[in-house]
């Protein structure tokens, strides 16, 4: 059996004049995958390529001169050879040490913020794209759909991505304690600065619709009204729009707060009590801090925030150990897996020699009666279909239930010794499966039902 | 057996409380529907054999609201889908059931005073409210919870798993507007069929006065609630309130003072 192998780089390895390169050719029409059938020693391939790594999984049987094939393959990817030499960047992972580097990939354990999802969308359209080239067969296809179950998996068993790990996406899942849906609630902005314009962004994101700015100069009020469709009032008027706003967001330069406690407190009952959300991210702050003791007003400020991302990082990095697990669970049971294809080429020869044996002889008897209606040598053929078949199960499963253990080798030669399939096996057979192994992507090949 | 279920249901929930799993939550699930079941058939097993509905005394009343609580929770959970909820309403389940099995089994002579239309209606009708007060009690609890959690800001566990405060605040509020009409019906009928027994509507029962504080106390909530627009952190106190004040009519006025609705359950 070939080997699996990763070559590749990624934001911890690669010093950003790479990372620039790689960030030019993300958007650059041709595809690595097209230089495949030039690799002869690589056999399936798999290439994800984003601004923060690019990583190139592939089987091959000699390790060393695919390696060189596919270091290549990368060189070409960036642009040409580089000015500084690759090597001291790359990283290179065999066998099993590629599959859990895979896997981790995935999780989002490697990535520059551990948990964010993106990269799982990212390597499916990298996938979708390999499967167009149909440079994945057996293996990686197998290999890459284990790959998004395990994402999957860490995504539900552990708590990775629960946890917000930017101050505007921790105010947003504030909100979304108190509030639930945010579908129909309306977003103040006072004061339009950078850190607003973020928030504003991700509370678009869950779907608020209605948002009004207000700010000291009216051009970048009517700038930010323009791009998140919201209105603008004066700011001299922000304390009276508190009776129907459900979110106030601040971040104004004014030296003292511009929200008193007796302003809000005064506002509440005309909003029937309905529960208010100030986020205020301004220093020096913009709310005064008695503000949250107000029922029903909730108030947080940027070091509110900045101590709930920075627990948050903390609980990321422990459900991450739990991710290793997982991780390394699936890699074990990925190899078992593999293990069993040592076998399929024995299986194959050996379900091919008896089919051959029983054309033949079935041939030959059929010649000898003629006078058989078609109804009975219907019959025959089921009757020596059915021999052939219940006579091989038992070795089969006893060839399957081997695959697990160190010592298959010596049970595969043994079958191959006793049905006498070597000299099939070498050439032929081998030749034809990894024929299929390269193609295969449809459901049609008998391989499917052996690898089952 | 019941019990067992429930113990178990509670268990359940209280693993889900820490750990999200759907399995947890629907294996809890379906052992408190087993339990409700088998519940439900050992009351009206009960029932049958007395020939009136199987609520004479404490012990049997005790276990029938348990029976009620854990119905109005399973059919909640699947209208208004808050899973956590269970973690909070099955302990109560229990605590009834087990406070049920404590109590003596005083057997009650049998007199016509159970079997009419007027009592079954009476007794349904209040144990309905109960059930969905104690539902809206058990969110109160959540609501103060995760209001302490957010205004202090200490985003602990349970930050994590109880749902947002609007939410919580909607579920106090369908329990309170359900539950409320069924309470006054619950007591006219009552009124209703005391003046037929005791020929007066009122007769300054230790119950009936209790009763009538409880009315007042949602009353007043249903009142502030839809009027002044009272919600969040108040709405939650006062739900827990008059669930204590609902405790106190039940249980304190039947096993600690006279009157003829306890003189009738001893």
């Amino acid at each position: 059996m070939g080997h699996i192998a990763l070559l590749g780089m990624n934001h911890k390895t690669a010093p950003v004049e790479i990372r620039e390169q790689l960030a030019l050719v993300c958007r650059s029409e041709t595809h690595p995958l097209q230089l495949l059938p030039a690799l002869e020693h690589v056999q399936e391939m798999f290439v994800l390529s984003t601004c923060n790594r690019v990583e190139i999984l592939f089987t091959c049987n000699a390790l060393d001169r695919a390696f060189q094939e596919v270091k290549s393959v990368i060189v070409e990817h960036l642009g040409g050879p580089a000015t500084r030499p690759l090597d001291p960047h790359l990283y290179f992972h065999r066998n099993m040490d590629a599959v859990t580097h895979l896997f981790r990939v995935a999780s989002s354990l490697d990535s520059m913020v551990i948990g964010e999802p993106q990269i799982l969308g990212q390597i499916k359209s990298a996938y979708r794209e390999a499967a167009d080239y149909r440079s994945v067969g057996v293996v990686l296809n197998r290999l890459l759909h284990k790959a998004f179950s395990v994402a999957k998996r860490v995504r539900s068993e552990t708590r990775i991505g629960s946890f917000a790990v930017s101050i505007s996406y921790a105010a947003v899942e504030l909100a979304r304690k108190i509030f639930g849906e945010l579908r129909d609630k309306k977003v103040l902005l006072i004061g339009a600065g950078e850190m607003a314009e973020l928030a504003a962004e991700h509370f678009r994101g869950q779907g608020v619709r209605q948002m009004i700015v207000a700010n000291r100069t009216l051009e970048r009020a009517l700038e930010l009204a323009r791009q998140f469709k919201a209105e603008t009032i004066p700011f001299g008027h922000c304390l009276d729009a508190l009776s129907n706003v459900d979110i106030v967001l601040t971040s104004t330069g004014s030296p003292e707060p511009i929200l008193k406690y007796q302003d809000v407190k005064s506002r509440m009952r005309g909003r029937r009590n309905r529960s208010l959300f100030f986020i205020d991210i301004a220093v020096p702050r913009d709310v005064e801090p008695r503000v949250n003791e107000i029922d029903n007003v909730y108030l947080y400020d940027i070091d509110d925030l900045k101590g709930i991302v920075d627990l948050n990082r903390e609980e990321r990095r422990k459900e991450a150990e739990r991710a290793e697990h997982i991780i390394r669970e699936e890699t074990l049971k990925f190899q078992s897996w593999l293990a069993t294809l040592d076998i399929v080429p024995t299986i194959i020869a050996l379900r091919s020699k008896a089919e051959t044996i029983r054309r033949n002889e079935l041939q030959r008897t059929m010649a000898h009666l003629p006078e058989l209606a078609d109804k009975d040598r219907r019959a025959i053929e089921v009757l020596t279909e059915s021999i052939v078949r219940k006579l091989l199960h038992d070795p089969i499963l006893f060839l399957k239930k081997k695959a697990q253990r160190e010592s298959r080798q010596r049970f595969v030669d043994a079958a191959q010794q006793l049905f006498n399939l070597a000299e099939s096996t070498d050439d032929g057979v081998s030749a034809s499966l990894m024929e299929g192994l390269r193609c295969e992507t449809d459901d049609s090949s008998p391989l499917k039902d052996i690898l089952k | 057996m019941a019990t067992l279920c429930y113990c178990c249901g509670t268990i359940g929930y209280l693993i889900y409380l820490v750990r999200e799993r759907d399995g947890i939550h629907w294996a809890s699930w379906t052992v408190l529907l087993v339990g409700a079941v088998v519940h439900g058939g050992a009351i009206v097993e009960h029932s049958a054999k007395a020939g009136h509905l199987a609520v004479a005394n404490s012990q049997q009343a005790l276990s029938f609201f348990a029976w009620v609580i854990v119905a109005a929770f399973l059919i909640m959970q699947g209208k208004l889908r808050i899973r956590v909820l269970g973690s909070f309403v099955s302990p109560l389940a229990v605590l009834f059931m087990v406070l049920s099995s404590l109590l003596p089994a005083g057997m009650v002579p049998k007199t016509g005073i159970f079997n009419s239309a007027w009592f079954v209606f009476h007794i349904t009708s209040i144990f309905l409210a109960n059930a969905l007060f104690a539902l809206s009690f058990s969110a109160g609890i959540m609501y103060l919870i995760q209001e302490r959690h957010i205004k202090k800001k200490s985003l602990g566990n349970l930050y994590m798993r109880l749902p947002s405060l609007d939410r919580l605040d909607q579920i106090n509020h369908i329990c309170l507007i359900t539950g409320f009409p069924l309470l006054t019906v619950g007591l006219i009928t009552g009124f209703a069929y005391a003046s037929t027994i005791w020929a007066s509507p009122w007769n300054w029962d230790p119950k009936e006065i209790a009763a009538l504080v409880t009315w007042l106390i949602y009353a007043i909530l249903l009142h502030e609630r839809l009027a002044v627009g009272w919600r969040g952190r108040r709405a939650a106190w006062l739900a827990i309130f008059g669930f204590s004040a609902i405790l106190i009519t039940f249980l304190g006025v039947n096993l600690f003072m006279k009157g003829h609705h306890t003189t009738l359950a001893r």
